[in-house]
């Protein structure tokens, strides 16, 4: 039952991550590649699009990997499944937000989830910098593979260019222009 | 404004933010705040400035949060239901005839390089938004406590994400509590 599977998995994440956007990164990486519905490049791949795409990245992402595995109802089932915590949950604390906003188990356990997004994030960029400077595995010999050089000049330049503000969608197109330059001149 | 018309405004105001913002929840606030309460008086600039601490508390994404809840705010469930359904279709649609796309040309070699290049970017989108969260996290010795062994769970010693973030909370809230209980004495 591939599209209950897509539900079920898709609701978990809905359910368990708080913040939007990146902060689901660390819960779907971990659910797709453990149900071999993508792999790390094809995430990382994703993640560009998501951001070359209008919507919510867990909206975005749901409805790729679902469409991927079970074509457009599996999309449907993977995009109600992440939705569908969020709408519940609010509809609950829309109707008593005050108390919800002053409640101290709401704010404590918000205490620890914030820094352990983080944690969670920095843990989850690990292999995706494995990823994309070392793809076939870490050794000495990459050192003198000139596409390592190719992806460190891009992870530079990028860096430089989203901390000075710079829109995120001219980042990938500016990737993904150098990617091809690289690749057929190199 | 009659209950129908209202609904039918909320799901193309929602569709329209839906459809044009890049980048998810946060890029969709200042949006939903001109659409709402600027270009109509829908709902006042107080309602909504909890929005954003709301949505940040419960869990799922942070679009979907603050749809359902100015739906809710405007005219109940059936508003929740339309907001809902107007911010989510256009990303539905486009990914489905994206992925179609993305399987057609998957192997074209231009496409593999730009990819390529791609992924580099993309790290860098990653470290930036993990460093825009540090910069939004109490800096406290419990928080950089948590951090860590967050940090430490789910990446060397590759603990699975959910238990990470039950034990997290569950430590936030203890210490929370406890906390409190002392400031009170």
């Amino acid at each position: 039952m591939i599209l209950l599977r897509l539900f079920l998995v898709f609701f978990k994440v809905g359910a368990f991550t708080f913040g939007g956007g990146y902060a689901m990164l660390p819960l779907i990486r971990e659910e797709v590649l453990a149900h071999g519905w993508l792999d790390e490049e094809q995430l990382i791949d994703f993640i560009a699009v998501s951001e070359s795409t209008p919507g919510p990245f867990a909206v975005n992402v749901a409805t790729y990997v679902g469409s991927e595995v079970g074509g457009v109802f599996g999309a449907l089932c993977a995009t109600l499944g992440v939705i569908l915590p969020s709408f519940l949950v609010i509809l609950i604390a829309a109707k008593c937000y005050v108390r919800f906003r002053q409640s101290k188990l709401v704010s404590g356990v918000m205490a620890g989830l914030r820094p352990a997004v983080v944690g969670l994030i920095g843990a989850a960029a690990l292999p995706v910098a494995a990823a994309v400077f070392f793809p076939a595995g870490l050794s000495f010999s990459v050192f003198t593979d000139v596409s390592f050089y190719v992806s460190l000049g891009i992870f530079v330049l990028s860096l430089v260019l989203v901390f000075r503000k710079v829109h995120p969608i001219l980042v990938i197109c500016l990737s993904a222009a150098i990617g091809v330059l690289a690749g057929f001149l190199l | 404004m009659k209950k129908s018309g209202k609904l039918a405004a909320l799901f193309t105001v929602f569709l329209k933010i839906g459809a044009f913002t890049f980048g998810g929840g946060y890029a969709m606030i200042p949006l939903i705040r001109r659409e709402v309460a600027e270009k109509r008086d829908w709902l006042r600039d107080d309602d909504l400035l909890d929005i954003v601490a709301i949505a940040e508390s419960t869990p799922g994404p942070i679009a979907i949060n603050a749809a359902t809840f100015v739906g809710y705010r405007m005219c109940g469930f059936a508003g929740a239901l339309s907001a809902t359904l107007g911010v989510v279709l256009p990303s539905f649609f486009i990914l489905l005839a994206v992925s179609a796309l993305l399987r057609e040309f998957a192997e074209v070699r231009a496409v593999v390089y730009a990819f390529r290049g791609i992924r580099a970017g993309v790290l860098a989108l990653i470290v930036r938004a993990l460093w825009t969260m540090y910069r939004a996290c109490p800096k406290n010795a419990a928080a950089y406590l948590v951090m860590g062994a967050a940090f430490l769970c789910a990446g060397p010693l590759s603990f699975s994400v959910l238990p990470v973030l039950l034990g997290c909370a569950l430590f936030g809230l203890i210490y929370t509590l406890i906390r409190e209980k002392g400031g009170t004495k």
